[in-house]
């Protein structure tokens, strides 16, 4: 008799207003495997889990867990199922230990204590059985992004979750703490255990996942056995057609030095230490990749580059100071002095998502002259301007009277990238170029920074997915705890090695085991944390 | 893809929130055995129905015109300015100072000079909350609350003091003849029509369209207007794009507060002819209801003051007319500005998501009047 599958969607359908989620899905996964969800943003995969995990109701269809038809109207049912979910955005309570997180929601009893010391033990077992070990008495202040997704792990598992779904478990990883992921997601299918990995990753499917499931716009276009498949057959499943994963550049020809960056120290509000000493320096036509985990002060570098947070130390562009204090350091002096900025966060500070395309096509540089007419601006200028950038940049729909908010992420993304790169600057700062963007926009975002870079521009790329990095770069500097750790040729290093040096270690030619590369984050995250 | 039609969200929303207050309100006249027919026919007849009535309305408006674009502007650069009752107040004792002491050959000269005082002092009220929110980050809406009574006290002080007229009464002593507004009914008679010259209705009106044209300009078409709009949006955009916070806040309560201030040429100049206690009558607080109403639009400012116009002297007539109580009138404009203001979501969602499932496209955006909002 062949085993029920742990879950079994049938015909599931939701639409939101006219949007349909998703759309007849319909899947099936056998217990103690791991079985990959794969689209890009806004394919739906998110609201099928939140479907699984109770948070939305279908408009129609059924779900079998174990092969029993079952109701999952809150998160509480889908706990009772046994359903563990692991989110991208943590949900734990900062100031709580790791043990207090773990029973929060889930106390036998009124009192504590007995929970507590039960929870303990429980944290020991699992510990040893799956290489989870995490300080239960830690707060969870004070430990790393790895191991706060552990604890989440550990929640799920301690509500006797056999099913576990996890939603890009990797984003905030090193490629270290992502393989040790691996390892315990292969411990725990060992057991028997049910996964469910959602991810945009490609490599992460072929690596860890048994089956693989595409989706594209709300539908399920494909379910396959991983062993089956490669990565240019999933993106062309993903995208609807066949998608350069790489681009194609030549060596770069650096010319002269555009930019020069001498000992940057950056302290925040707050006080903490955000950038420290840092220097670097860009030539034209070259592109220069900094890698690093998010939050390492690669926002605050393009920050004070692009004129809004203040700093000391110099930039000299082609060899003028540039003021970095006071009321000549702002986003239109910048953009004055020949640098434009794709910022990180397109929708935060990119865009104004209420305002029209051509609105967010003068923006920051709205005060340009050809762009006002006498004491008014002149929007039909702007109009036309944002028409014709549109139609280069391939932004769909090409209305500019659209609001920016109706936009899909690549073609938000077109939008900045159209405003910064025809100012025809000498640097380029471009923060996450692809993030949220689907594959067929990441392929044609990449060819125009490319092209940007044969111009005989200068361009600094900040990006956490080291893919994006190893493949556009030049030359690549790796940024931890404010600093830059070293500086790598992408010919002669590898993941593995920028890795190490993610994590704030440099002699990247000895071996090192993943508790050193811990104990390292850790420490340095707990003082992060008593910075601030 | 836009969520629903412009017309929708200018006119249907408005209309039936309205619809609703008006419901509720007959029920509430019903309540106290009164026939809500009647007192409909009276309110409209009372405001509407003649010169005299639409001079009270159109002064009222006036009043609501000024305040409400003195909170618009505010709202577009996301900060609440409920400091509007002070403001007038302030703008007020600035229009007493300059047509009591300097004197004035023509109304239009003094009209000028009391727009220009009127503003300064306006404005100067609403610096000091503005400059305390953009440097040390106090919260505007405390500030400005906190100044509107700060206001009241320093008029208490000059109209039992430095200003006060002799005799009984805490008020300045009457403003000269040659700096008297002339009425609608002045106004229309050069031009041959009937207008009624009882009503205090004056050429501050006319003023107050010009700033809603001006304004509107302003927000819509000018870079400072741009500027403080991407301000009102998204601050971390805006300081991605080089637009100075702290600029910004000052520049917009700046207006915000001139506008407020200018409210006294209509009610201080225009009407009373000279400041007493209270002038502004709570107008500065009406204010941020037609400013909501209305979208934060200039032209849906217009016509929210224009209605509240209405609903203030048609309230008057009731209590005049009718066996309901003043405080019920209250009650009534209290339900429009429930309906218009704090519970616009409870139309707009459902009305949306109506629209939604019709499936329905929304026609070319309308370029003259760019989304009206930034009042969430």
């Amino acid at each position: 008799m062949s085993t029920a599958p742990a879950i079994e969607l049938k015909g599931i359908s939701k639409a939101f207003g006219p949007v349909q989620a998703n759309k007849d899905i319909s899947i099936r996964v056998m217990p103690g495997t791991i079985h990959g969800i794969i689209g890009e943003n806004g394919a739906g995969k998110s609201t099928l889990m939140s479907i699984l995990y109770g948070f939305y109701k279908a408009d129609s269809g059924e779900i079998f867990i174990n092969g029993k038809k079952t109701d999952i109207p809150d998160s509480q049912a889908a706990i009772n199922a046994g359903i563990g979910m692991v989110f991208q955005h943590f949900k734990l309570v900062q100031n709580f230990t790791v043990l207090e997180n773990v029973v929060l929601g889930a106390e036998d009893s009124a009192l504590l204590g007995p929970s507590l010391a039960r929870a303990r033990g429980e944290l020991k077992r699992l510990a040893a059985e799956y290489e989870l070990s995490v300080d239960p008495d830690a707060l969870i202040d004070d430990i790393g992004v790895g191991m706060q997704q552990r604890v989440e792990i550990l929640k799920a598992l301690y509500r006797q979750a056999d099913i576990l779904i996890l939603d890009e478990p990797t984003g905030v990883l090193t490629p270290a703490e992502a393989d040790h992921l691996f390892r315990i997601l292969e411990n725990l299918r060992a057991e028997g255990k049910t996964i469910i990995l959602i991810t945009h990753k490609l490599r992460e499917i072929i690596e860890i996942t048994d089956t693989v499931s595409v989706m594209r716009r709300g539908e399920m276009t494909a379910t396959v056995k991983t062993a089956e498949t490669s990565p240019p057959e999933l993106a062309e499943l993903m995208v609807g057609r066949k998608v350069l994963l790489r681009v194609k550049k030549t060596p770069a020809q650096p010319g002269e030095k555009i930019v020069e960056v001498r000992d940057l120290n950056v302290v925040d509000d707050k006080g903490v230490h955000r950038v420290k000493g840092v220097s670097f320096d860009i030539r034209a036509g070259e592109i220069l990749g900094i890698a690093g985990v998010a939050g390492n002060g690669q926002s605050e570098l393009l920050e004070v580059l692009g004129g809004y947070e203040k700093a000391t130390g110099s930039i000299r562009m082609r060899g003028e100071e540039i003021d970095l204090t006071g009321s000549r350091s702002d986003g239109q002096s910048r953009r004055r002095r020949g640098i434009a900025h794709v910022p990180e966060d397109r929708q935060r500070e990119g865009l104004i998502m209420d305002f029209h395309a051509w609105e967010n096509v003068a923006f920051g540089y709205h005060a340009d002259p050809a762009y006002q007419s006498g004491m008014f601006m002149n929007n039909a200028a702007i109009r036309e301007a944002t028409a014709e950038k549109m139609k280069r940049f391939d932004v769909r729909p090409p209305d500019p009277n659209l609001s920016a908010k109706s936009f899909s992420g690549g073609n938000q993304q077109k939008i900045v990238l159209a405003r910064e790169i025809e100012r025809n600057p000498d640097l380029l700062l471009v923060g996450q170029p692809t993030r949220g963007v689907d594959i067929g926009a990441i392929e044609f975002i990449h060819q125009r920074i490319v092209e940007l870079r044969d111009e005989g521009k200068a361009i600094l790329l900040v990006s956490v997915e080291l893919d994006e990095i190893l493949g556009l770069a030049d030359r690549i500097a790796v940024m931890f705890d404010g600093q830059i750790m070293g500086e790598r040729l992408p010919g002669e290093t590898d993941e593995k090695e920028l890795g190490l040096l993610m994590a704030g270690i440099t002699d990247t030619e000895r071996e090192h085991s993943l508790a050193e590369v811990e104990a390292q984050l850790a420490h340095t995250s707990g003082r992060a944390g008593k910075e601030a | 893809m836009e969520r629903m039609p412009k017309w929708a969200d200018v006119v249907l929303i408005p209309l039936i929130s309205l619809l609703l207050a008006a419901i509720l309100s007959a029920l509430v006249i019903l309540a106290i055995g009164e026939s809500p027919v009647e007192a409909l026919k009276l309110m409209v007849s009372g405001a509407l129905g003649s010169t005299y009535g639409w001079g009270y309305t159109l002064y009222y408006a006036t009043n609501f015109i000024f305040t409400g674009l003195c909170v618009a502007i505010a709202f577009h650069a996301r900060m609440f300015n409920i400091g509007g009752e002070g403001q007038a107040l302030l703008g007020g004792l600035g229009v007493a100072i300059v047509l009591l002491y300097i004197p004035w050959p023509h109304w239009t000269i003094a009209l000028i000079a009391a727009i220009v005082a009127a503003g300064a002092f306006g404005a100067a009220w609403a610096a000091i909350p503005a400059y305390l929110q953009a440097k040390r980050g106090s919260h505007i809406v405390i500030t400005t609350i906190m100044f509107n009574f700060i206001a009241a006290a320093l008029l208490n002080w000059a109209l039992v003091g430095p200003l006060k007229a002799p005799g009984q009464e805490p008020a300045t002593s009457s403003f000269p003849e040659a700096t008297h507004l002339p009425t609608l009914g002045d106004v229309f008679g050069v031009f041959g029509i009937e207008w009624s010259h009882a009503a205090p209705a004056n050429v501050s009106f006319f003023i107050a369209i010009l700033a809603c044209f001006a304004l509107w300009a302003l927000i819509w078409r000018t870079r400072l207007g741009y500027e403080i709009r991407a301000f009102g949006h998204s601050e971390p955009a805006a300081r991605y794009a080089g637009i100075s916070p702290t600029r910004i806040i000052m520049i917009a309560m700046l207006i915000s507060g001139a506008l407020a201030g200018c409210m006294a040429i209509n009610n201080v100049q225009g009407e009373a002819e000279r400041l007493v206690l209270n002038a502004a009558e709570g107008a500065g607080f009406i204010g941020i209801a037609v400013a909501l109403m209305g979208r934060s639009h200039p032209f849906g400012v217009f016509l929210a003051a224009v209605l509240f116009g209405f609903l203030y002297q048609g309230g008057a007539e009731l209590a005049l007319w009718m066996n309901i109580q003043r405080e019920l009138i209250v009650v009534i404009q209290a339900l429009v500005i429930l309906f218009t203001g704090a519970l616009d979501n409870m139309i707009r969602m459902p009305l949306e998501k109506l629209f939604v499932a019709a499936g329905r496209q929304p026609p070319a955006p309308d370029r003259k009047s760019t989304s009206a909002e930034g009042a969430q």
